[in-house]
């Protein structure tokens, strides 16, 4: 086909512009809808890209790269040390006993090496930290006991995937099969000692981290320039990763090394917030990829085999995960979650196989069966997990057992629902039952769901905005609804969706912030409360407290100002320039601003304070 | 027909729980004429919208401060009212002439009884002496002081009694909505209470 690099470009990003949303829409999550962009797009398809889907996969695994990046940042010791019985326990056991069930497979059923077995049985334990941290921050499950927990074996598997990165060559080598590939001159020297080559790579870095690159980013930040350190965030991700390439080691692990070690520095928001974009981006073609390189050929040829293999592989990985939720007393939901959650193949699995490829282990052909089997293992995880959320979840709460203990009777409708009881609904929540008013919860942490039911709440979980869940919820005899998720976007979508369905509700809406607030009016609500507005004005109370001024006459001012500031969200937000989208110019911030701090000194001239004022009085006498 | 308006505010703190003042307001506030503003609701903060309490003032010509009677006197949110929308250059003071020739007057609910409220009695003053105040108040802001309205011993009245001083409310308030109301006579009254023969607004009309 002969594609530029700007066609190809054009054509990926095109095609996840127009699946993704579609995906979303329909409730099975951004991956998939990456994936079968990608297959759309693929050979097997309309034939958009041919063959170098491949090369566009490796330039895409750099995403899964920063990916592990950023992991490694939020891995400060601290955090580490807090999760540690879930990441060693969960983690280890996983790890163990999917190796354990695998190896005899592998060795005692289909008759492969002791070594080659091995390397092969660690390979498949692996799940993909891309697609269920892409899951549980879109289905906002990371809150959950199953979102904690997974999180946790990932981060085992990623940190077991440097040792066993190291041993394969070592397996590889006492199987007494030729190396390919020996480079020249220094690099030879790397191939041949390639365990040795490891251990001095991880040592560079970790010396790199300590000593180079925080001293280098000091240097830089004292320029002030944004872009700059964008840029040495990036160069510091893609130093590591050539270095580990050069040293014939995934990039992935050298990247998280590198966060690791970056983890407690200064700068590590910044560098966050400065490679979640780029993250996001090349995941996001890295799923694409993946769905384009799918080798249907093999798949059309061997469809059963290949089907038999994703099944008995998920199975084996759902038995021992499901055994693991168990010991560790995850709730049933829960364990349901945290085992549809990994019981795919990871794309760690791709590297490790590999390196077990081009080491010679196995044959091409069992090579393109496996890596078949993995790609379409990635591919059924977010089906089965859509499966799970739209048809097994919400019944599982309505059969379980203990529910008849707490049953609330289903015509008895409570008045007020409250959708999200994190911190702010559930504040609102014991307030309002502290008054002697009961009101219907919505959630989607079942933990919390299974701890309220206890308490004798009306409690049902869900995505709150899917209609059946409200439905089950009684919105239609509801008199308020109260949203009060704590992502900004589901309560506005909620706001969409109820003002379509059921405009007679009153409704009561947590806002995040003003800009939040504008498209809250804009979607008809009226009573929007923003987060920060108290709290921010009421310390202002104390600061003049603080500097002097007394308290009664600076709450007067402050409640004033309140009243103000609401009337002026109203008389603004008819001024605000495209409605519709969500990134807002950095210009256009500044106008808004600027038109508030000027309507702020029309309140101050128009508002003269004359209460309990003698000035006037003693003027005139 | 008069134009004549009236605007109660009604100020309780503990308006669900006084059995007597939520029978009271309930056929006032009906009247066509009246505005019935339930402070406490509208002000739960204390943060008095001036501006507005103001241009309600100017748009009636009877304002009734309804309230029970605590401790001698108005709850606080009422003084709070007073304190803030009563205000220097609008109300009184040289410039401040804006309620000119309103009438005001007190409602109120009092647990003891007249007999309570009196020179010799346990309070030792009698209702009238003690809103001289609100007297004051109104004559400051060069406004008529309309003799009160009591609805005394009000914790132990009998749903029977309570319905006859809601509809003696009422009739008040009709009756100060007319237009021939020689108010210099009205002045002289101790309170509304007293006139309870037939027919008792007939003295107040001016000649013809």
């Amino acid at each position: 086909m002969g594609a530029s690099v700007l066609q190809n470009a054009m054509i990926f990003l095109g095609a996840a512009l127009l699946f993704v949303p579609i995906a979303k829409k329909l409730g099975i999550g951004s991956v998939l809808g990456y994936i079968i962009a990608g297959i759309v797009i693929g050979p097997f398809a309309f034939g958009f890209i041919g063959t170098e889907g491949e090369d566009i996969m490796h330039a895409a695994e750099f995403g899964v790269v920063m990916m592990l990046f950023l992991i490694g940042l939020e891995l400060n010791p601290q955090s580490f040390w807090k999760l540690r019985r879930r990441i060693i326990g969960m983690g280890g056991l996983q790890m163990l006993l999917t190796g354990i069930l695998f190896f005899g497979l592998f060795y005692f059923i289909q008759d492969v090496e002791l070594n080659t077995a091995i390397a092969l049985s660690l390979t498949f334990a692996m799940s993909s930290t891309a697609i269920v941290l892409q899951t549980l921050k879109e289905k906002n499950l990371d809150k959950t006991h199953a979102g904690k927990s997974s999180f946790a074996v990932l981060l085992f598997q990623d940190i077991a995937v440097i040792p066993i990165l190291a041993i394969i060559p070592l397996l590889a080598a006492t199987s007494n099969k030729e190396v390919k590939n020996i480079r020249v001159g220094f690099l030879g020297v790397i191939d041949q000692y390639p365990t040795f080559t490891i251990i001095a790579a991880v040592a560079t870095i970790i010396f790199l981290g300590k000593f180079v690159f925080s001293p280098l980013l000091h240097w830089i930040a004292k320029a002030h320039m944004r872009e700059l350190f964008t840029a040495s965030a990036l160069f510091l991700v893609i130093a590591v990763s050539w270095l580990m390439d050069l040293a014939g080691i995934s990039a992935a692990l050298g990247a998280f090394l590198a966060g690791v070690l970056m983890a407690n520095s200064a700068f590590r928001h910044e560098l966050e917030s400065n490679l979640e974009p780029f993250k996001g981006i090349l995941l996001g073609l890295f799923f694409t990829a993946v769905g384009s390189t799918i080798n249907f050929g093999l798949i059309v040829q061997q469809p059963i085999k290949i089907l038999l293999g994703v099944l008995l592989f998920m199975l084996i990985k759902s038995i021992v995960l499901y055994i693991v939720a168990v010991i560790f007393k995850l709730v049933l939901q829960q364990k349901i979650l945290f085992t549809l959650l990994l019981s795919q193949v990871g794309e760690f699995a791709f590297i490790l196989l590999g390196s077990i490829g081009a080491l010679g282990m196995i044959n091409d052909s069992l090579f393109d069966y496996y890596m078949a089997v993995i790609t379409v293992s990635m591919i059924m995880s977010p089906v089965f997990l859509f499966l799970d959320e739209k048809f097994l979840s919400g019944k599982i709460f309505i059969q379980k057992k203990s529910d008849h203990q707490y049953k609330v009777d289903p015509k008895e409708h409570n008045e007020i629902i409250i959708a999200g009881f994190g911190h702010f609904g559930s504040t609102l929540g014991r307030f309002l039952r502290a008054n002697g008013v009961e009101a219907t919860i919505l959630d989607n942490n079942s933990d919390q769901v299974l701890l309220l039911r206890k308490m004798g709440f009306k409690v049902f979980y869900g995505d709150v905005t899917r209609m059946d869940i409200l439905e089950a919820a009684g919105i239609s005899k509801a008199k308020i609804l109260v949203s009060a998720l704590d992502i900004p976007e589901k309560n506005i979508q909620l706001s969409e969706l109820i003002a379509k369905h059921y405009p007679q509700l009153k409704l009561f809406f947590r806002a995040k912030n003003r800009i939040d607030a504008y498209e809250l009016i804009d979607n008809g609500v009226e009573k929007i409360y923003r987060e920060s507005i108290h709290a921010s004005v009421y310390m202002g109370v104390d600061i003049l407290s603080e500097l002097g001024f007394r308290k009664y006459t600076s709450l007067r001012k402050a409640n004033d100002f309140i009243m103000y500031d609401h009337a002026a969200l109203y008389k603004l937000s008819k001024h605000r320039h495209d409605s519709d989208s969500y990134v807002k110019s950095v210009k256009e911030e500044i106008e808004q601003q600027e038109r508030i701090i000027a309507e702020d000194r029309r309140f101050m001239e128009h508002k003269p304070d004359n209460a309990w004022d003698k000035s006037k009085i003693i003027e005139n006498d | 027909m008069s134009n004549k308006k009236i605007l109660i505010l009604f100020f309780h703190p503990r308006f669900e729980d006084s059995k007597v003042n939520v029978k009271l307001v309930e056929g006032v506030k009906q009247l066509s004429g009246v505005t019935f503003r339930d402070m406490y609701e509208l002000y739960p903060d204390f943060n008095i919208n001036i501006i507005e309490e103001q241009e309600l003032l100017l748009a009636h010509d009877i304002i009734i401060w309804h309230h029970p009677f605590y401790w001698y006197n108005c709850p606080p949110l009422m003084k709070q009212w007073l304190d803030l929308v009563l205000e220097y250059g609008w109300a009184y003071g040289s410039n401040g002439k804006m309620l000119t020739g309103k009438w005001a007057m007190n409602v109120i609910s009092s647990g003891g009884n007249f007999n309570v409220y009196h020179n010799e009695g346990r309070n030792r003053f009698t209702h009238r002496e003690f809103l001289n105040s609100f007297d004051q108040t109104a004559h400051l802001c060069l406004m008529e002081y309309l003799p009160p309205f009591i609805v005394p011993g009000a914790n132990k009245l009998s749903s029977a009694e309570i319905e006859n001083y809601m509809i003696r409310y009422e009739q008040i308030a009709h009756f100060l909505m007319k237009d021939n109301i020689d108010v210099s006579k009205l002045r002289l009254v101790e309170n509304f209470n007293q006139l309870n023969e037939d027919q008792w607004e007939h003295q107040f009309y001016k000649m013809q």
